[in-house]
C-alpha cells in the first residue's frame, strides 16, 4: 500500500513537471512574441532561420512562423490563429485585403523563380528567356513536370503561366503533369527522383539538398518575378491580434535598416531577396 | 540548427537545439501518455468489471478508437482551438498544450483498451477468491490495479510510443515552429521537405534509438514483474 | 463482528434446495445438515454436483428453490467461512503478500497481522517460503498457502474442494494432516474428494452425491463396512456410476 502511494506520488509530481515546463515555455514565449503565418517556400530557403534573430536583436520581438502554402497561410489569417501573414501571391493578397481580412497590405520584397528541369532537357528548353515557350514545350513533349498542386504562391504562379501561354491546363494536362499538393522542397525531391520538370523560387532551390540530376534551365524572364507582400490580421475582425507587435514587425521589415538585412541575406555567394517596400507597383 | 551537420555531430556536440527537440519530443508525448492514463485506465477498468447494456459495442468502438488517424485528431482539435473556432478563447492553437491535447485524445483509447484486457483477464482469475474472501467491490478495483501494475505500465509505455512516433496531429496543431513547437517527427518531416535527407535520417535514427529504448525498459518491466510476483 | 456471528454459522441447513443453471439442474431437492464436529467429506462421481454443494454451503450461490440457513439465519455474510477452491489463484504476490491480503481483509489489526502471517505459515509448514512469489511455489505448496489464506479469516466452518487432486502422494499426506489438525482444533471441515482412501482416513460422516442429489448420507465407519443403497455399493465396489 505505502509502494503504490509512493509510485502514485512519483507520477503525479512528473506530470505535474511536464505541464509546468509546458506551462512556462508558453508563458515565457507569450510576452513579446507574434505568430507569422507564412509559406514553407519561405521556410525552406532558410530566409527565416536567417533573419528571425536579427529581428529579436533589433526589435526583441519574438517572431513565431507558421509554414504553410499561401492559401493555408491565409486562411489562418482569416481565422484569426496568425497576427501577420506574410505570403507571395499578390492576387490572393488583395482579395484578402478586398474581404478585410487585413487593413493594408505592405510590399515587402521579391525573389525570382527557375524552371527546373533535368540535365538531359528533354523538353529543350534550356537557356531560353521565355518562360512561356517553355510551358509550351513541355506540355507538347509531354515531359515529367511536377505542380505544388496546394494553392501557394508558387502554385498560382505556376497556374498563371500557363494561363498567360494559352494553355488551359484543366484540359491538357495528362499524366505527366503530377501535382502532389505539398511544399516547395517536397516538389523538388519529387523531380528530382522522377527527372520531372518543375518551378521552383531560387530561395528554395539554391538551399535545397537533394538536387540529384537536376538544374536551373531557365530564368531571368520577367515573368518569373516572385513578389512578397506582408499584412496585419485585420484586429477589428479579430481582437486578440496583437497588433502593436505584428504591425512593429511589418514596420521593421519594411525600414532601410530591414530592408538593408534583407538584401544581405546570401546562400553561397548569392543574393536570394531583392527589397522593394519603395516600389509603389510591387 | 546549422546546415551540413549531420546529426551524430549535432549529438556528439550536444547541440542545444537538437537537445531542446528532444526534450520537447519527451515532454509532449510523455505528458499526453500520463494524461491519457489518468482518464484511460480508470475508464476501462470501468468496462471491465461491469456488465451493461451495449457493453460489447462499447468494446467494440474502444478497441476501434485505436486506429484513429493522426491527421483526423489534428484537423479537429485546429478548428476546436483556432481563434474562430469554440475553443478559441484559450489561445492554445501552435503551442504545446495543443500537441498535447491532441496526443493526449489519439493515446488514451490504447491505454483504455489495453487496461480493460489486462483488468478482464485478471478479474477472470481472481473473481472466485474475490468472493470468497468476501472482498468489497472498491477493494476488488484496487486489487486489480495494483496485481495488474506491470501490464499497466506496459500500456502505459506503448501509448508513449504511438504519441512520441506520430506527426500527423502535432505538426497541424504545432505548427512546427521552430523552438516551440518543432519535435523530432515534425523535425523529420521539414528537414526531408527541405531536401536534407541525411539531417532528416540522422534525427530518425536518434528517435528510433529512443523508442527502442522505450520498449526495452516496457520489456524489463514485464520480465521484472514475473520475476517478483510470479 | 457480534458474538452472535461467530456461534451462528452453524448449523448450515439445506432444505429442498434445488440449483440450475438455466437449462441444467445441478442440484435437485438437496436437503442436508451440516453441523459441528468431525470432518463431512462429499464423495460421488465426477459432475455430481459436490462443487456446487460446497459452494452453496459456503453462500456464494444463491439456490434456484429451497433454501440455505447458517445458524438459522437465511442471510449471513461469509464472514468467519473459508472455502478453498479445487485450483486455487494465487494473487501476483509473494505468500506473505497473499496471507496479509487475507488478513487485512479479514480486519485483523495492523500490528498483530506479522505475528498472525507467520504463524499461519508455520501452520501450514511453509517457513521459509514467506517471500518467495506465491505463483512460484508448487502445487502442494500453493494448495497448503491457500488453506493458510482460508485460516487467516478464523473461520468457524472450512470448505476444501478436492485440496489433493493433483497432488503426489506426499503432498497429500502433508495436506491431509493439516486438514486433521484444522479439525482437530475446533474448525468444521467440509470437503469434496475423489478419493475414497481419504474419505475414509479423514471423514466423520460421508454424504455420497449422485446427479445432484444425496443418495446416503452415513457416519464414515457404517458407510464403508455396510453401505445401505445399491448405489453406495456399486460405488464402493468401483463401479462406474452412470
Amino acid at each position: 500500500m505505502n509502494r503504490m502511494l509512493h509510485t502514485f506520488r512519483v507520477c503525479a509530481v512528473a506530470l505535474l513537471v511536464a505541464v509546468t515546463i509546458g506551462a512556462v515555455s508558453n508563458a515565457a514565449a507569450a510576452d513579446r512574441s507574434i505568430v507569422v503565418a507564412s509559406t514553407t517556400s519561405t521556410q525552406d530557403s532558410g530566409f527565416f532561420d536567417y533573419i528571425l534573430p536579427i529581428v529579436k536583436e533589433r526589435t526583441g520581438i519574438t517572431v513565431k512562423v507558421v509554414a504553410q502554402g499561401t492559401g493555408q497561410a491565409l486562411d489562418t489569417g482569416r481565422r484569426g490563429d496568425a497576427d501577420v501573414v506574410f505570403v507571395h501571391a499578390k492576387a490572393a493578397e488583395l482579395q484578402f485585403l478586398a474581404e478585410g481580412g487585413s487593413l493594408k497590405r505592405y510590399p515587402v520584397m521579391y525573389n525570382d523563380f527557375v524552371l527546373i528541369g533535368p540535365r538531359a532537357d528533354p523538353a529543350g528548353v534550356r537557356g531560353s528567356k521565355d518562360i512561356l515557350r517553355a510551358f509550351a514545350s513541355i506540355k507538347e513533349e509531354r515531359v515529367p513536370f511536377i505542380s505544388r498542386g496546394d494553392r501557394s504562391g508558387t502554385h498560382m504562379a505556376e497556374l498563371a503561366l500557363w494561363k498567360d501561354g494559352g494553355i488551359d491546363i484543366e484540359l491538357a494536362k495528362g499524366p505527366w503533369y503530377k501535382s502532389i499538393g505539398q511544399g516547395m522542397g517536397a516538389a523538388l525531391n519529387v523531380a528530382s527522383a522522377s527527372a520531372a520538370y518543375v518551378l521552383s523560387d531560387r530561395a528554395t532551390w539554391v538551399h535545397f539538398k537533394n538536387k540529384g540530376d537536376l538544374e536551373i534551365l531557365v530564368e531571368g524572364d520577367k515573368r518569373l518575378f516572385n513578389q512578397y507582400g506582408i499584412m496585419l490580421v485585420n484586429p477589428e475582425k479579430h481582437p486578440t491580434v496583437k497588433k502593436v507587435l505584428g504591425q512593429a514587425f511589418i514596420d521593421y521589415l519594411i525600414s532601410p535598416v530591414g530592408q538593408r538585412d534583407i538584401a544581405s541575406y546570401k546562400l553561397e555567394g548569392q543574393q536570394l531577396f531583392y527589397p522593394d517596400a519603395n516600389d509603389p507597383n510591387a | 540548427m546549422p546546415d551540413n551537420a549531420s546529426a551524430l555531430h549535432l549529438l556528439v556536440t550536444a547541440d542545444p537545439v537538437l537537445f531542446s527537440i528532444v526534450r520537447l519530443s519527451l515532454a509532449v508525448s510523455l505528458t499526453a501518455a500520463v494524461i491519457a492514463s489518468f482518464i484511460g485506465m480508470p475508464l476501462g477498468a470501468l468496462v471491465a468489471l461491469t456488465r451493461f447494456r451495449g457493453r460489447e459495442f462499447v468494446v467494440v468502438v474502444m478497441n476501434a478508437l485505436m486506429g484513429l488517424p493522426p491527421v483526423i485528431v489534428g484537423l479537429v482539435v485546429y478548428l476546436s482551438l483556432s481563434r474562430s473556432g469554440p475553443l478559441g478563447s484559450w489561445g492554445l492553437l501552435f503551442t504545446p498544450s495543443a500537441m498535447v491535447i491532441a496526443q493526449t485524445i489519439l493515446v488514451t483509447p490504447i491505454i483504455a483498451a489495453l487496461t480493460r484486457q489486462t483488468i478482464e483477464d485478471l478479474w477472470l482469475e481472481y473473481r472466485d477468491e474475490f468472493s470468497a474472501m468476501h472482498i468489497g467491490a472498491f477493494k476488488r478495483i484496487s486489487t486489480l490495479l495494483w496485481d495488474g501494475r506491470f501490464s499497466l505500465v506496459t500500456a502505459l509505455l506503448a501509448g508513449f510510443g504511438r504519441a512520441a512516433a506520430e506527426v500527423g496531429s502535432i505538426i497541424i496543431v504545432g505548427g512546427n515552429i521552430e523552438g516551440f513547437t518543432r519535435t523530432m517527427t515534425t523535425a523529420i518531416a521539414l528537414e526531408t521537405s527541405k531536401g536534407d535527407l541525411s539531417l532528416a535520417m540522422g534525427l530518425g535514427v536518434i528517435l528510433i534509438g529512443i523508442v527502442v529504448l522505450v520498449s526495452a525498459l516496457a520489456w524489463g518491466i514485464r520480465r521484472a514483474g514475473e520475476r517478483f510476483a510470479g | 463482528m457480534s458474538a452472535d456471528a461467530v456461534s451462528s454459522d452453524l448449523p448450515i441447513e439445506l432444505s429442498h434446495v434445488d440449483i440450475d443453471t438455466g437449462r441444467v439442474k445441478i442440484l435437485r431437492q438437496i436437503s442436508l445438515s451440516i453441523e459441528a464436529g468431525a470432518p463431512t467429506v462429499l464423495i460421488g462421481p465426477n459432475g455430481s454436483g459436490k462443487t456446487t454443494l460446497l459452494r452453496a454451503a459456503m453462500g456464494l450461490i444463491a439456490p434456484s428453490s429451497g433454501r440455505v440457513t447458517w445458524g438459522g439465519h437465511a442471510q449471513s455474510p461469509p464472514l468467519r467461512r473459508a472455502i478453498v477452491f479445487q485450483r486455487p489463484v494465487m494473487l501476483r504476490r509473494s505468500a506473505f503478500g497473499n496471507l496479509h491480503y487475507a488478513l487485512a481483509s479479514a480486519e485483523t489489526p495492523r500490528n498483530a497481522r506479522r505475528r498472525r502471517a507467520n504463524e499461519l505459515l508455520s501452520l501450514v509448514d511453509l517457513d521459509g517460503l514467506g517471500d518467495r512469489p506465491a505463483r512460484r511455489l508448487s502445487g502442494g505448496e500453493q494448495q497448503r498457502l491457500a488453506i493458510a489464506r482460508a485460516l487467516a479469516r478464523e473461520p468457524r466452518v472450512l470448505f476444501l474442494d478436492e485440496p489433493t487432486a493433483s497432488l503426489d502422494p506426499a503432498a497429500t499426506k502433508a495436506i491431509e494432516e493439516l486438514v486433521r489438525s484444522v479439525s482437530a482444533s475446533g474448525v468444521k471441515v467440509v470437503m469434496a474428494t475423489h478419493d475414497l482412501g481419504e474419505a475414509r482416513r479423514l471423514a466423520g460422516d460421508i454424504v455420497l452425491l449422485h446427479r445432484g442429489t444425496i443418495v446416503e448420507r452415513a457416519a464414515v465407519d457404517r458407510f464403508f463396512n455396510a453401505p445401505a443403497t445399491k448405489e453406495a455399493q456399486a460405488f464402493l465396489a468401483g463401479e462406474l456410476l452412470l
